[in-house]
C-alpha cells in the first residue's frame, strides 16, 4: 500500500481553522502520509509561513464534514449532520480565557521540517487517483449520494472546478486526545477529498506503516530509551534477594506464552518443562508469574490469565504445585479474581472458570468484578459526550456523570488495588491477580498496588520501569485498545480504556498525595497522548512478540528517551516531590474521588488561572530551594541525589 | 448549670462516623456550662461548643452501652457510646437543654471573656467602618448621599440607621417608597461601582399586588437610574423564580410591572427560597452522611438534594448582575421577597466580583458587615441562635460561602484568603462566641448592646490572618481583570468535602498543599528578615574592619563567612527544615496502620470468610 494512494488532495489554499478556543487561523493545508499541516499566509514580506497546526493523523479518530452553498444540492439530513448541530459548533468556547501559549502544534519540536520537505516531495502533490479502497469503508456519512469523486479531472491541481466555485465544506476533526478542530475548506469537492484522504490515513491499521517507523529526530540515537529498565535485570535482582525465585528462559521465543516477555521469574521449585505444562493449562499460555515482590515481608504478587478448568473441571497438577510452591508451609494465600463469582463460573462454559477450592486449598479466592471491555469503552465515550455538552444543567450533568459510570471505575480500580496491596503489607499473604485473559484488569490491579506501596516506583525514573514492565511487556494490547478513542463512529472492537483508567486512577492518588509522586499530571496526559497516537514506537503493538517481529526498537524511538532528555523531564516533575517511604493508602470515598478536569477538560475549559496558580507554586517552591541550599549548604540537593542513587539501585 | 446532673462519664467510646466496624476510642466525657468535653485516653481532646449541637438523638440501647449522636451545624456528627444508660440520659437531656438557648444574654459571647479589656473592646468594633467603606466607593458625591431618614429606624425596622440614596430622593419619596416595600425595605445603595458610576441597589418586593402602583416608589427608581450617568437605563433584579412571585401578588406583593416604571428593565433569575434551601441541604446531609457510600449514589444524591443546583443559581445571579454593571454601564435593582436572604447573597457576590478589595482579608470582613450584617439578614433566624421557629432555619450565609469558595477555587490566585478563613466565619456564624452574629438587625442588637456586652469576631481573624492568607495570592494576577469572570459551567461546580466532612479526616487528602507553601512562603520571609540583618551585620563588622584594617580590605572579606555559620541565623535554620519535613509526612498514614493493625489480629484468630474494602481501609469478617 502507499500513502499517495490514500492521499486526494495534498493541499488546500486558504483554509481556515478553528477549535479549543483559538482564534481563526487562516492558512495552507497540507496532507503528508502520517501529518496534517496547516501553515498560515506568509506575511508581505516575503516571510516563510508559520505552521499553526501539525497534527498527527493517527490522532484523529473521527472526521465529519458538512458541505454548504451548493445551490443544486440539498445535503441530505443524516446522521453526522444531526450530530454537528447537536454539539453547537457555534457554542462560544470560552474562547476570551484561553491563553495563547496553547496554539495547536502538535509536535513543535518533532519533525525537523527538512524531513517534512522530503516526505513532501515523496508525494506526487496533485493527486494519485487510485481506487477508493479502503478509504471508502468508514462510508463518508455526509458524502454525496451520486457525484462521490469522479467529477474531478485527473490531472487538475487547481482548488475547485470551476462549476462548484463559491461552495465550501467544514471538516470537523475529532481526535483521540479528545481535542476537536474544525477546518473550513472552500471548494466542496476539496473538502470532501480531505476528509476522505484524512479518514483513510487514519484507519491505516498496520503496525509497520505507523509515524514511529518514519519519525527520525535529529537529538535523539534510535537505541537510547529502549534498554532503560532491563527486564531481566529487575527480575534477577528479586532471584537474587531470595532464593525461592528463579529467572527463566522457557519464553524466551515466545512458545510458552505469546503475549510474555521473553524473561519471567518463577517459582525456583518449578522446571521449565512444569512452566509449559502449566502454561497449556493457563488462557493464552499465561501462567502464574512473579509481578512484585514486596521487600518489607517477603510476599509476592502474581499475575496470570485465568485456568482453563472449563465445565468438565479439569485441573493441572503442574500449576497447582506452582501456586503450591510459592506459599510456605502453613501459609495461606489470596486470589484475586477480577471478575464477579457469577462471571467466573460462566467463563466454565467456554474453556476458562477458576481455582477451585478443593484443587488449591490454601488459596482463598476473593471475586471483585472490575468493567473492561465494551462497558468501559461506552462508559469512557458516554462521559467524554457529556463533558463537550457545556450547556448541560446541574441535574443533567450530575445524572450524566452518574450514568457514564466512570467514577465507580475509578472508585472500584483503586478499591480493588487497596485490597491486594493491603494482603500483601497488612495480611503478609501472598496475591495472585487475575481476570480472564489477564491482560487487562489484572494489569490495571498489579500496577495499580505496586504504586501504592513501592515508593520505587513512585519516581519518574520507576513509574516509566512500572509501565514498561506492567504494561507493556506483560502484554496488555495497546494496538488493539487504543485504536480507537471516545469519538470514533467506527465499530467498535477490542477498544477499552484500561490504561486511561489506570492514568486517572494514578492521578488521583497524585491528588490525595501531592508529595508524594515524583511525577506530575502533564506526565499523566502526556502518556495518555502517546498511548492513542505517537510519534514513538513505545507503546505500538500488543505485546512483545509483535514488537520483536515489526523490529520496533530497532526501527522507531523510544518514548523514554525523548521524556528523559533533561529539558524535556523537567516539565513532567513534581516540584512538591520528597520521598516518602511509606505506603500511600488512598481514601475511596465517592467525597475523595474527583473528575479529572485536566484530562477530560482540557480542550472544554480556560485552565489560565489554574496553570499560572501552579507556575505559582512551583516558583515558591524553587525559590525555597535555591534559599535553603544557599544557606543549609546544599542539603537538600544532596537528599534529591541520594533518593536518585536509591531509585538507581533498586533497578 | 441547672441543666447539668451529671458532670463527668468515665469509660465513652466514640466512634467512627463512617466505619463499619466497631473499632472505636475510649475515653472521658465531660459536661461544662459552654461545652462538651471529650478527651481520649491518648490525651486528644474534642470540644463540642453547646451552640453548635443541633440534633441530640439517644438510639436504642446495645450490649455495649447507650449510643448518642450529636450533630452538629459545622457539620460534624459524633457518635458516642455511654456504658449506662443513666448516664446518657442525663447528658442527652442535660446537652436538649443546654443547646437550646431561650434570651440572647445566655449566649455564650456574654460570657466569653477573651481578656481584653473594654478600650481594646471598642477598638474591636471599631475595626470594620461602614462609613469609611462607604467613602472608599465613592460616596456621597454629587449623584448619591446620606439619608438620615432612617435615623431612629423610624422607616425600617432591619436596615442600618446610614443609608445611601440618590441626592433626588427626597424624604417624602423615601418615605412613599417605603411604604409601598414589604417590611418597609426601599431601594438604597448596596454598592457603588466609581469607573462605571453605576450602583447595586437593594430592597424588599413591591406591594403591587395584582395593579397597585406607587408613584413614590416609581420616584424613587427613576432617581435611582437618573443617579447613573452613562446608562439611564436600569436592570430591576427579582431574584425569586417567577412562579413564587407571581404567587406573592395574590397576597398584596409581587414584582414590579415594567409598565409603570420608565427605563426599567425587568429580569427573574430564580433562587429558590429559604424553605427550599433547608431541605436540600437536608437531602445532601443525608447522602454524605450515608455509610459504603457507592459513587453512583453519591452523584444521584448529590443530583435530588439539588444543592449545587441552587448554588449555581446564586452564582449565575450574581454573574448577571455584574454583566449588567460592567458591560452596560447600568445600574442594578436587587430584591427577592423581604430582600434579606437572596438579595443579600447576589448584591454581595457581584460586589465581590467587581471589586477585588472585598477578596482581601480585611475587606471580605467588610463585605459581611455591610450586605448581611447591617442590612439585616437574619442570623439568628437563619442559624436558630435561640430556640425558635425551625421553619426559619436555612443555610443561606453557608451557600454564600460556598459559592465564594467555589470562586477560589477558580481564582487560586485572587483572593487572599483561603479556605480556613471561610471555614471559620462558618463556624462563628453558629458559636454564638462573638457579638458580630447574634440577632436579626442592627436595631436589635443595639437595644441589646451587644457591643458593650460582647466582642467583635474581625480582631481575633486578624491576630491569627496568618492562618487565613492564601500563599499564592497575587493582588495584580491579572490587572486588566479587577473584575472576575467566573465560569458558570455545570462541571465547575464541586461538592466542598472540607466544609461538609470537615471533621472526617480520613477523607481528606493526607498532605496538603496549601500547608507546605505556606510553610514555604513563611521561612522564605523568615529568611530575607535574616538575610537583611546579617547584612547589617556584614556592614557594621565592615565597617569596624575597615576601620581596623585600612591597608587590607580584601581580607576583610574572610572574616563574614566565619560571622555566618555562627550567626543566629543558621541555629534557626535547625528547626525549620524538621518543620519542612514534617509538613511532609503523611498525615493519617497513623490512622491508618491503626486500624489495619486490627485486622491482623482476626486474620489470626479465625479464617475469613470475606475481605471487603471500605474507604480505602481493608475489613475482614468472619
Amino acid at each position: 500500500m502507499e500513502f499517495a494512494e490514500l492521499i486526494k488532495t495534498a493541499t488546500v489554499e486558504s483554509v481556515l481553522l478553528s477549535g479549543a478556543g483559538l482564534p481563526p487561523v487562516r492558512g495552507t493545508l497540507c496532507i503528508t502520509s502520517h501529518h496534517l499541516l496547516l501553515s498560515s499566509r506568509p506575511g508581505g514580506d516575503g516571510a516563510p509561513g508559520t505552521v499553526e497546526l501539525w497534527l498527527l493523523i493517527r490522532n484523529v479518530d473521527a472526521v465529519e464534514k458538512r458541505v454548504q452553498n451548493l445551490g443544486w444540492y440539498q445535503p441530505p439530513r443524516t446522521n453526522s449532520s444531526q450530530r454537528d448541530t447537536r454539539f453547537g459548533f457555534s457554542r462560544p468556547l470560552d474562547s476570551a480565557n484561553l491563553p495563547g501559549s496553547a496554539r495547536l502544534r502538535a509536535n513543535p519540536r518533532g519533525s525537523p521540517l527538512t524531513q517534512q520537505k522530503r516526505e513532501l516531495q515523496l508525494l506526487p502533490l496533485g493527486h494519485a487517483r487510485g481506487p477508493r479502497g479502503r478509504a471508502c469503508r468508514p462510508a463518508p456519512r455526509a458524502s454525496l449520494p451520486c457525484a462521490s469523486a469522479p467529477t474531478r479531472g485527473a490531472a487538475d491541481p487547481s482548488p475547485a472546478s470551476p462549476r462548484l466555485a463559491g461552495s465550501s465544506g467544514t471538516i470537523t476533526l475529532r481526535c483521540k486526545d479528545l481535542k476537536v478542530l474544525q477546518l473550513e475548506i472552500p471548494g466542496m469537492e476539496e473538502c470532501l477529498n480531505v476528509a476522505s484522504s484524512i479518514e483513510a490515513l487514519s484507519s491505516v491499521d498496520s503496525v509497520m506503516m505507523m509515524y514511529p517507523f518514519f519519525y527520525r529526530p535529529q537529538d535523539l540515537r534510535l537505541e537510547a530509551g529502549w534498554h532503560l529498565f532491563p527486564l531481566e535485570q529487575y527480575y534477577q535482582q528479586i532471584a537474587t534477594q531470595t532464593s525461592q525465585w528463579r529467572l527463566s528462559g522457557v519464553n524466551r521465543d515466545f512458545a510458552a506464552c505469546p503475549t510474555y516477555p521473553p524473561a519471567v521469574i518463577v517459582p525456583a521449585a518449578v522446571d521449565d518443562e512444569a512452566l509449559r505444562k502449566a502454561a497449556r493449562f493457563r488462557q493464552g499460555g499465561r501462567f502464574p508469574v512473579l509481578s512484585y515482590y514486596h521487600q518489607k515481608n517477603g510476599t509476592v504478587m502474581l499475575r496470570s490469565s485465568q485456568p482453563l478448568t472449563g465445565p468438565n473441571r479439569k485441573r493441572c497438577r503442574e500449576d497447582e504445585l506452582l501456586l503450591g510452591t510459592v506459599l510456605d508451609e502453613g501459609e495461606r494465600g489470596f486470589i484475586i479474581d477480577t471478575r464477579s463469582a457469577q462471571a467466573a463460573k460462566q467463563a466454565r462454559m467456554t474453556g476458562g472458570g477458576t481455582e477451585p477450592k478443593s484443587s488449591y486449598p490454601r488459596w482463598k479466592r476473593l471475586h471483585r468484578p472490575l468493567e473492561r471491555g465494551r462497558p468501559l469503552q461506552e462508559s469512557f465515550i458516554k462521559l467524554v459526550d457529556a463533558c463537550n455538552d457545556t450547556s448541560l444543567t446541574m441535574d443533567r450533568w450530575l445524572s450524566r456523570l452518574e450514568s457514564c459510570r466512570w467514577l465507580s471505575h475509578v472508585k472500584a480500580a483503586l478499591s480493588t488495588a487497596c485490597l491486594a496491596a493491603q494482603c500483601l503489607d497488612r495480611e503478609e499473604a501472598c496475591v495472585l491477580v487475575h481476570g480472564a485473559e489477564g491482560t487487562d484488569t489484572t494489569l490495571l490491579v498489579t500496577a495499580l498496588a505496586q504504586l501504592i506501596l513501592d515508593p520505587g516506583c513512585r519516581t519518574l525514573a520507576g513509574f516509566q520501569g512500572l509501565l514498561e514492565r506492567e504494561w507493556i511487556e506483560a502484554g496488555h494490547p495497546f494496538h488493539l485498545r487504543c485504536a480507537r478513542s471516545a469519538y470514533s463512529h467506527a465499530r467498535l472492537k477490542q477498544e477499552a480504556p484500561l490504561f486511561l483508567l489506570f492514568l486517572d486512577c494514578v492521578w488521583q492518588l497524585g491528588r490525595q498525595f501531592p508529595f508524594s509522586l515524583e511525577f506530575g499530571e502533564r506526565l499523566l496526559l502526556t502518556l495518555f497522548d502517546n498511548a492513542y497516537a505517537s510519534s514513538y514506537g513505545t507503546f505500538l503493538g500488543n505485546n512483545e512478540k509483535e514488537r520483536c517481529l515489526c523490529k520496533v526498537k530497532e526501527s522507531t524511538h523510544s518514548l523514554w528517551a525523548w521524556l528523559n532528555q533533561p529539558e524535556e523531564k523537567r516539565k513532567y516533575l513534581n516540584p512538591l516531590y520528597s520521598r516518602n517511604a511509606l505506603v500511600i493508602w488512598p481514601s475511596v470515598e465517592p467525597q475523595s474521588i474527583q473528575l479529572w478536569q485536566g484530562l477530560f477538560f482540557r480542550w472544554i475549559r480556560s485552565s489560565k488561572y489554574l496553570d499560572e496558580a501552579w507556575a505559582e507554586i512551583q516558583r515558591l517552591v524553587e525559590n525555597d530551594d535555591t534559599s535553603v541550599e544557599e544557606s543549609a549548604g546544599n542539603r537538600r540537593s544532596q537528599s534529591l541525589s541520594d533518593t536518585a542513587a536509591q531509585t538507581e539501585n533498586e533497578r | 448549670m441547672e441543666h447539668i446532673r451529671t458532670t463527668k462519664v468515665e469509660q465513652v467510646k466514640l466512634l467512627d462516623r463512617f466505619s463499619t466496624s466497631n473499632k472505636s476510642l475510649t475515653g472521658t466525657l465531660y459536661l461544662t456550662a459552654t461545652h462538651l468535653l471529650f478527651i481520649e485516653s491518648s490525651q486528644r481532646e474534642t470540644w463540642i461548643l453547646h451552640h453548635h449541637i443541633a440534633a441530640v438523638e439517644k438510639l436504642p440501647l446495645t450490649t455495649s452501652g447507650c449510643p448518642l449522636v450529636i450533630q452538629c451545624k459545622n457539620f460534624r456528627i459524633v457518635h458516642f457510646v455511654v456504658p449506662r444508660e443513666r448516664d446518657c440520659h442525663d447528658i442527652y437531656n442535660s446537652l436538649l437543654q443546654l443547646s437550646r438557648t431561650a434570651q440572647y444574654d445566655e449566649l455564650y459571647a456574654f460570657s466569653y471573656n477573651p481578656k481584653q479589656n473594654s478600650s481594646e473592646q471598642v477598638k474591636g468594633w471599631q475595626l470594620i467602618d461602614l462609613a469609611e467603606e462607604y467613602k472608599r466607593m465613592g460616596v456621597p458625591n454629587a449623584n448619591w448621599q446620606l439619608s438620615d431618614a432612617n435615623r431612629d429606624y423610624k422607616i425600617c425596622e432591619t436596615y442600618p440607621k446610614e443609608l445611601y440614596v440618590p441626592r433626588t430622593a427626597s424624604k417624602p419619596i423615601i418615605v412613599g417608597s417605603s411604604k409601598f416595600r414589604s417590611k418597609g425595605r426601599f431601594p438604597v445603595l448596596s454598592y457603588y461601582h466609581k469607573d462605571k458610576e453605576a450602583a447595586i441597589c437593594r430592597c424588599s418586593q413591591p406591594l403591587s399586588g395584582f395593579s397597585a402602583r406607587c408613584l413614590e416608589d416609581e420616584h424613587m427608581l427613576q432617581a435611582i437610574s437618573k443617579a447613573n450617568p452613562s446608562n439611564r437605563f436600569m436592570y430591576v433584579m427579582d431574584t425569586r423564580p417567577k412562579l413564587n412571585a407571581m404567587a406573592n401578588r395574590a397576597a398584596g406583593k409581587g414584582y414590579e410591572n415594567e409598565d409603570n416604571y420608565s427605563n426599567i428593565r425587568f429580569q427573574f433569575v430564580g433562587i429558590e427560597n429559604i424553605h427550599v434551601m433547608r431541605s436540600s441541604l437536608q437531602k445532601l446531609l443525608e447522602v454524605s452522611g450515608t455509610k459504603g457510600l457507592s459513587v453512583n449514589d453519591f452523584l444521584s444524591g448529590l443530583e435530588n438534594s439539588g444543592w449545587l443546583r441552587h448554588i449555581k443559581a446564586v452564582l449565575d445571579a450574581a454573574v448577571f448582575l455584574v454583566k449588567a454593571i460592567a458591560v452596560e454601564s447600568a445600574s442594578v435593582l436587587v430584591h427577592c421577597s423581604d430582600g434579606w436572604d437572596r438579595t443579600s447573597q447576589v448584591c454581595s457576590l457581584g460586589a465581590l466580583l467587581l471589586d477585588s478589595y472585598y477578596r482581601t482579608i480585611k475587606g471580605f470582613m467588610v463585605l459581611i458587615e455591610k450586605d448581611w450584617i447591617s442590612f439585616g439578614h437574619k442570623f439568628s433566624d437563619r442559624c436558630c441562635q435561640l430556640d425558635g421557629d425551625p421553619k426559619e432555619i436555612s443555610p443561606v450565609f453557608t451557600q454564600f460561602l460556598e459559592s465564594v469558595w467555589n470562586l477560589t477555587e477558580q481564582f487560586p490566585q485572587g483572593f487572599e484568603y483561603n479556605e480556613a478563613f471561610l471555614l471559620q466565619i462558618h463556624e462563628h456564624v453558629h458559636s454564638c462566641q462573638f457579638g458580630n452574629f447574634l440577632g436579626n438587625c442592627q436595631k436589635e442588637r443595639e437595644e441589646l448592646k451587644f457591643k458593650e456586652k460582647t466582642y467583635s469576631l474581625w480582631p481575633f481573624l486578624l491576630q491569627e490572618q496568618k492562618k487565613y492568607q492564601n500563599p499564592l495570592y497575587n493582588p495584580d494576577f491579572s490587572p486588566e481583570l479587577t473584575l472576575l469572570e467566573p465560569n458558570t459551567v455545570s462541571f465547575n461546580f464541586k461538592f466542598w468535602r472540607n466544609m461538609y466532612h470537615q471533621f472526617d479526616r480520613s477523607m481528606h487528602p493526607r498532605q496538603s498543599v496549601l500547608d507546605l507553601i505556606m510553610n514555604m512562603s513563611e521561612q522564605n520571609k523568615q529568611m530575607e528578615k535574616d538575610i537583611k540583618e546579617l547584612e547589617a551585620k556584614i556592614k557594621r563588622k565592615n565597617s569596624q574592619s575597615d576601620a581596623v584594617l585600612v591597608k587590607e580590605p580584601l581580607q576583610s572579606a574572610p572574616p563574614a563567612p566565619m560571622a555566618l555559620k555562627t550567626s543566629p541565623c543558621f541555629k534557626k535554620e535547625q528547626p525549620l527544615m524538621p518543620v519542612n519535613d514534617s509538613v511532609r509526612t503523611i498525615e493519617g498514614s497513623n490512622t491508618a496502620d491503626n486500624r489495619y493493625s486490627e485486622f491482623m489480629e482476626e486474620f489470626s484468630k479465625a479464617e475469613p470468610a470475606v475481605v471487603s474494602l471500605e474507604y480505602g481501609m481493608a475489613r475482614m469478617t468472619c
